[in-house]
């Protein structure tokens, strides 16, 4: 490295090696009506969901819209509080933030009757033992301690159920990892398409169900 | 269908994002973040002759590595201003004060300071001011509390 000649009055002291430069941007969250609907139900111990119409994805959490669709969804469906594990994440980092005691996991978890899985926590089960497929259910805060936020549910945990061997693997031809298709009937090429623009819709995406 | 909601209740809180970044300085910076901790302020010696302040790590003209670190100021001159009438919560002062750039004496080119100023009419082009160190200091820039006007 290159050497550096310091004025006489830095040359006895010890020198500064790195500097903590924090950003911190603060916002007012808006839920807006879709995600307030669900954290409402989360007061009730409901996982709410929404869909456009009675044959279409039910999403959860809900966003007030259809992506697929390009429709509202009016439709509030309560759905079930067990779910499969789609996909996760054992963390063996500790970082800042973090009150988790490593190593713990995360899991995109499908819950039954849902077209779209949440990020939650997996206890109360070896980090090394989760797997895709494997049955879990919510555990949530004591009642007093409910308030609208995902976080009242603690997280999820294995619920006894032999695993689901068919569950859907995000990045498989056939699937998005949204879940399980309307009706059981993988979309076709119409529904993939784009309804504003048209493009889209491939016969790979769309491909055997 | 879902009933209408009324607008009042949506539900609100508040978002912080905070990065906890810390970044490692280097030998020409660390040497500048010393000098503040030690209330001393550092430039780098260029090679034709200017002195930079803070200390710029290669020559601005010739990109080569400047290894000369020498003393400068403390006190310094305004050369540009602006006045800063509604202080945000961020801000080093809060009371109206001035951004200026100020070159320390001896040095060729100027830095950012907060200068403190009981008004706008105190402050030009050429007023010399001289750093108001914070009480604790541990080698960043708000080391530099604000700046001041040498009366």
């Amino acid at each position: 490295m290159t050497e550096i000649s310091l004025p006489e009055s830095l040359r006895d002291v010890e020198p500064v090696r790195s500097v903590r430069t924090p950003a911190q941007l603060d916002y007012e969250f808006t839920a807006g009506d879709a995600t307030t609907r669900f954290l409402r139900g989360i007061t009730q111990k409901k996982i709410i969901g929404q869909q456009a119409n009675e044959h279409s994805r039910v999403y959860v959490p809900p966003r007030g819209a259809d992506p697929e669709l390009g429709a509202a969804t009016p439709l509030e469906v309560e759905v079930a509080q067990v779910g499969t594990v789609v996909s996760f994440c054992v963390v063996n980092l500790q970082f800042y933030g973090s009150v988790m005691e490593i190593p713990y996991t995360s899991a995109l978890i499908l819950l039954d009757g849902a077209d779209l899985a949440i990020m939650h926590l997996i206890q109360e089960i070896p980090a090394h033992e989760v797997r895709i497929g494997m049955r879990v259910e919510a555990v949530w805060r004591d009642d007093e301690d409910i308030e609208p936020t995902l976080e009242s549910i603690k997280w999820f945990r294995p619920n006894g159920e032999p695993d689901d061997p068919d569950v859907r693997i995000p990045g498989e031809k056939r699937g998005t990892g949204l879940g399980s298709w309307p009706g059981g009937v993988a979309p076709t090429e119409l529904v993939v398409r784009n309804p504003r623009t048209g493009e889209g819709g491939t016969a790979e995406f769309g491909g055997e169900g | 269908m879902t009933e209408p909601q009324d607008p009042g209740d949506i539900l609100r809180a508040p978002l912080i994002i905070e990065y906890p970044f810390k970044r490692t300085t280097g030998p020409v910076i660390g040497a500048f973040l010393t000098g503040l901790r030690e209330q001393v302020l550092v430039g780098s010696k260029a090679l034709d002759g200017r002195v930079i302040v803070p200390p710029a790590e290669f020559d601005p003209v010739t990109g080569d590595d400047l290894t000369e670190l020498v003393e400068v100021g403390p006190e310094g001159t305004v050369s540009t201003w602006a006045w800063v009438t509604a202080p945000h919560a961020k801000h080093p002062l809060d009371e109206p004060f001035a951004w200026a750039l100020i070159v320390p004496d001896g040095a060729d080119t100027p830095m950012l300071g907060a200068v403190k100023a009981p008004g706008m009419d105190a402050v030009a082009a050429g007023t010399k001011v001289r750093p108001v160190w914070a009480e604790e200091r541990e080698g960043r820039i708000e080391d530099i509390a604000h700046w001041e006007v040498v009366a």
